[in-house]
């Protein structure tokens, strides 16, 4: 049984790499069971999420408004 | 380096001819400027570095003008080129020895890690789930704490923080950029992970 911190680890892992099915068979059984990584886990999706739309904000996803356009009355 | 923003030229022009950039596109370059800055400002950390990769970003759509048909194309050209000046520094800066404050800055932050867990890796307290994280996004404060957050991590880990997070970049592609094994990449980014969910926590989520 890996310690919670090893867990989280496997956590941040999973964000890059896909898990194995060992790994992932035990860190779902952990989960289970531990209140702590379960929160651990939330919160770094969230990282995950906030980062992306971080990225969408940002990035050149937004193009700035084109001169004359939606100004007219 | 200029002493105040308003002071400055939009671009440095070196020797071109200024009548050769429409006005359209200029205008456009101008409005992307302040995002283009806060793009590379959060992860450059120094004002001077990103201020010049911005200017040199924008100064090169300026050479490629003609090319461009219409604003999206403009814009995605001097992303892609501020994203390749922020890599190149990343790998520029990750050859060179850590300053000693640095280094400093470092150790303390990863004691503070450290201390989360028990000898045997057991929380030492246990993380509280936040309250409705997903209207923090909407936010206009959250994002001034994330920012605050992001440029609280030590050099090293931030670096390959931004490059994976806020450059969307694999880590494979990282770990060649930056010289290092895939599995310190890893490290490097549970790290900072975790130094931010504290700090959201702390700073953002209102716990102790």
């Amino acid at each position: 049984m890996l310690s919670c911190r090893e867990e989280t680890e496997l956590m941040s892992q999973a964000l890059d790499r896909p898990l194995s099915f060992g790994e992932r068979f035990q860190l779902g059984l952990h989960l289970m069971i531990c209140k702590g990584c379960r929160a651990t886990e939330k919160h770094l999706l969230f990282l995950q999420a906030a980062t992306r739309a971080w990225r969408e904000n940002h990035d050149s996803k937004h193009v700035p408004p084109q001169p004359n356009q939606g100004e007219t009355p | 380096m200029y002493g105040n923003e308003n002071d400055r030229p939009i671009f440095k022009w070196r020797n071109m001819d200024i009548s050769m950039i429409p006005n359209e596109l200029s205008a456009i370059l101008a409005t992307l400027r302040p995002r283009l800055l806060r793009f590379a400002r959060l992860q450059m950390r120094e004002d001077a570095a990103a201020e010049d990769a911005v200017q040199e970003a924008l100064l090169s759509a300026t050479l490629h003008a003609a090319q461009f048909q219409g604003t999206a194309a403009a814009a995605t050209w001097v992303f892609a080129i501020l994203r390749n000046k922020i890599i190149d520094e990343f790998r520029r800066r990750s050859r060179q020895p850590l300053a000693d404050m640095d280094i400093e800055q470092e150790r303390g932050w990863e004691e503070a890690l450290d201390n989360q867990f028990d000898a045997r890796g057991h929380w030492t307290a246990q993380p509280a789930a936040w309250m409705e994280p997903e209207a923090a996004l909407e936010q206009k404060r959250f994002w001034e704490v994330f920012d605050l957050c992001i440029m609280a991590l030590p050099a090293k880990p931030a670096r390959v923080f931004g490059m994976r997070e806020l450059l969307g970049m694999e880590t494979e592609e990282i770990c060649k950029e930056l010289d290092i094994s895939s599995s310190n990449c890893w490290v490097l980014l549970h790290r900072a992970r975790l130094g931010l969910r504290d700090c959201l926590s702390r700073r953002w989520f209102g716990e102790n």
